[in-house]
């Protein structure tokens, strides 16, 4: 009998053995192919193409309708793509692996350099460059500039002026880490007279907020040693963690003249401290320029103002806030001659075109330092720059050379421990300085 | 029908062949090779031969991930097949009025997506411990554990249960009736007549939760993330961290190793497993 069962199905299972193994060599050959021929078909447009992967979620509606705007005015055509809040390396690396890659991505500073410095073009010389208003912001690797900051943030605590009045302070009278202790102290023992519920906001442990305190708290120490070891244009593989005494008092006040019970730390979020904050029941907020959006639905331009974060080091008068980015544009270098001229192009229109400059400022609300850029409508960037040219000195972003994620991690578990009251200040200083140089270790090729 | 069938067979399973090709096929041999490799992009890797297999076996965190991991799935599958074999055994009794209801309300919670459950369980768990005074999820071990077991438990036993009705239905009455007329207990009708007619059902039943338990990755991340410490983190988890924790090329490699390596245990586990419960399986 012909075909019967046994027979069928012994031809059906190498069949489809062959059939799959026949595709995945398909495949595999196909993805190789076409991003050849992308590159050498598509010489009939003079104009290249650009393609923009976007970091910040809040602003993709923006960056949708500037896309559009330059398409009109140029005909080249752009297409933006953003990711996810917290999922952008793993777009990154899985849009970088199609035929169509980004031309225009980026990366957060000199350790995110490490993961994709083989993609990123050398701006030396591009029109983009000669934009920016502080070479400082332009990330090297050796001679070659291979990403331009493109947004300066500020951070510092965030207070509110009102309640500030009410507990009889003004702003002029926190100068140091020893008079912002004093107001703190004074404000979490009269709380219940004040109506509020502590001084600062709850220093949240979850992972929509411990990156204030083990990144942009962390920053204060980082800055200090790097500054007086004269680190900051190289970072270290062993940080000696000289002002980890100063870094304990802010986090003690942090935890101690809160809103909140230590113990409690671990679950708060950072959605937890906005709304403490925009309903008066604290009278300090650490965070941002990019927290305006969010404090500016409840609480007015007038009733808001950042004071730089003392922490108790000599000379502090003449601090001012944290200024810094952490956002550098690369052009991809594996992208066509034309799609990154069109990448460029599109760049330097964005920068000093009224359609781009405005839409930055105005409608991101970015502080960009390029030359002809706009005043951004934010408060908190507004103080930043009043504090420059009152003198004092801005505290940069060394946090940038913090070797990885990870190291972030195991400081925000010390440092839950250690407000729970489970663990000393001993394990924080171990995640700080032993993680750092261990983790350092682990990045060497 | 038979003849056409015997005709026109390649076409009908050719959509199902395609999927399976590209879903599974194709990423599973793009990613044996890049196991081998340094990489960013997927598209760019340099073949470095198997010290990232080295390196993932040496990872200190890798092996304590996979113990705990197999811990997990030990306990989980005890639990969660006892448990709805109990439940599905209470709703095939005949005459349980609202049995239908009972089992459309146990099932419910498998239709809730992972990462949902992780987070609305962490800010129920975390509220209980605040209120008995021991420490938050965040810096409790063993709470985490527990509240993963719960979790699953929750989660899995409609499913299971459900499986198991369909195998006691299914069970010819007549070996009952028999039992029944020879005197039989109930409890001896269950182990003597019930559990081994069950034996396909255990199977299946035993695969997916062995199975799940190995795979668990959202409710593990959205409950603990691995903290304190990574003293939670999974196999799953641990991959996850492995690629995205530092920054550098050398890490894409070594977790894809990992991946692999996790592969080959979950195969070898689960045929371990079909063979020896399907010797058990009573032809009826």
């Amino acid at each position: 009998m012909k075909a019967n069962g046994n027979i069928s199905r012994r031809q059906f299972v190498s069949m489809s053995a062959v059939a799959g193994l026949g595709l995945a060599l398909a495949g595999c050959g196909s993805t190789g192919g076409s991003s050849s021929t992308s590159d050498s078909g598509s010489g009939s447009s003079a104009s290249g193409k650009v393609y923009y992967l976007n970091f910040k979620p809040e602003v993709d509606s923006q960056w949708q309708e500037l896309a559009k705007a330059y398409t009109k005015e140029t005909g080249v055509e752009v297409s933006v793509v953003t990711a996810a809040s917290d999922t952008y390396e793993q777009k990154l690396q899985s849009e970088m692996s199609k035929s169509s890659a980004p031309t225009l991505f980026q990366v957060n500073g000199p350790i995110g350099l490490k993961s994709w410095k083989d993609y990123c073009a050398d701006l030396t010389g591009t029109d983009i460059l000669n934009e920016l208003t502080n070479d400082n912001l332009a990330l090297k690797d050796g001679d070659k500039v291979l990403g331009i900051d493109y947004v300066e943030e500020d951070y510092g605590i965030i207070y509110n002026k009102d309640l500030l009045t009410k507990a009889g302070y003004k702003e002029s009278d926190i100068t140091s880490f020893g008079t912002l202790k004093k107001v703190a102290d004074d404000i979490q023992a009269r709380k219940d007279e004040l109506g509020v519920k502590g001084a600062f906001t709850s220093a949240g442990m979850d992972s929509s907020s411990n990156w204030r305190y083990t990144t942009h708290l962390a920053n204060m120490p980082i800055y200090y040693e790097f500054v007086k070891d004269d680190e900051e244009q190289t970072g270290t593989d062993a940080i000696k963690g000289t002002y980890l005494d100063n870094y304990k008092q802010i986090y003690d006040l942090y935890i101690t003249d809160s809103t909140t019970d230590p113990a409690q730390l671990a679950s708060k979020t950072g959605d937890d401290a906005n709304n403490e904050f925009v309903n008066g029941e604290a009278v300090f907020y650490q965070n941002g320029s990019w927290a305006w959006a969010d404090i500016s639905k409840k609480l007015g331009e007038d009733k808001v103002g950042m004071l730089p974060i003392y922490i108790g080091v000599d000379g502090e008068e003449k601090q001012g806030l944290c200024s810094g980015g952490e956002n550098y544009w690369c052009v991809n270098s594996q992208a066509s001659e034309e799609d990154q001229k069109a990448t460029l192009d599109f760049l330097k229109w964005v920068v000093t075109s009224d359609t781009g400059t405005k839409s930055l400022a105005s409608d991101m609300g970015l502080n960009c330092p390029f030359k002809s850029a706009k005043e951004p409508d934010n408060p908190f960037s507004k103080i930043a720059k009043q504090m420059i040219s009152d003198g004092k000195t801005s505290v940069n972003w060394d946090f940038v050379w913090i070797p990885s994620e990870q190291w972030k991690s195991d400081l925000s578990n010390a440092l839950t421990k250690y407000a729970a009251g489970t663990d000393k200040w001993d394990a924080v200083k171990t995640a700080f300085v032993d993680g750092w140089k261990t983790e350092s270790e682990a990045n060497a090729e | 029908m038979v003849k056409s069938l015997r005709k026109w067979w390649p076409l009908f399973l050719l959509p199902t062949a395609l999927s399976f090709a590209f879903g599974f096929v194709i990423p599973f041999v793009e990613g044996l090779y890049l196991s081998f490799c340094r990489f960013i992009s997927i598209s760019n890797p340099k073949f470095v031969g198997i010290s990232n297999y080295v390196a993932a076996l040496a990872d200190p965190q890798f092996a304590h991930s996979f113990w705990l991991t197999a811990l997990f799935t030990i306990v989980i599958t005890v639990l969660i097949n006892v448990i709805a074999l109990a439940i599905a055994l209470c709703f095939t009794r005949k005459g349980l009025k609202g049995s239908n209801g009972f089992r459309t309300v146990f099932f419910m919670p498998n239709l809730i997506g992972g990462i949902v459950l992780g987070y609305i369980w962490q800010i129920l768990i975390n509220g209980v411990l605040t209120i008995v005074g021991q420490q938050l999820l965040a810096l409790n071990t063993v709470a985490g554990f527990w509240g993963l077991v719960i979790l699953m438990l929750w989660q899995q036993v409609g499913y299971m249960m459900i499986i198991y009705i369909a195998g006691l239905q299914s069970i010819p009455s007549d070996y009952l009736e028999a039992a029944k007329v020879d005197g039989a207990t109930a409890w001896q009708t269950l182990w003597k007549v019930k559990i081994p007619n069950l034996m396909p059902t255990i199977t299946i039943c035993l695969f997916l939760t062995i199975t799940n338990g190995f795979k668990l990755f959202d409710q593990n991340l959205a409950l603990t993330g691995g903290a304190p410490d990574h003293s939670t983190e999974l196999l799953a988890l641990n991959i996850y961290n492995t690629f995205y924790a530092r920054a550098g090329a050398k890490w894409m490699g070594i977790g894809q190793a990992k991946a692999v390596i996790f592969c080959i245990l979950v195969i070898c586990i689960s045929m371990i497993q079909l063979r020896a419960t399907q010797s058990k399986e009573v032809q009826q």
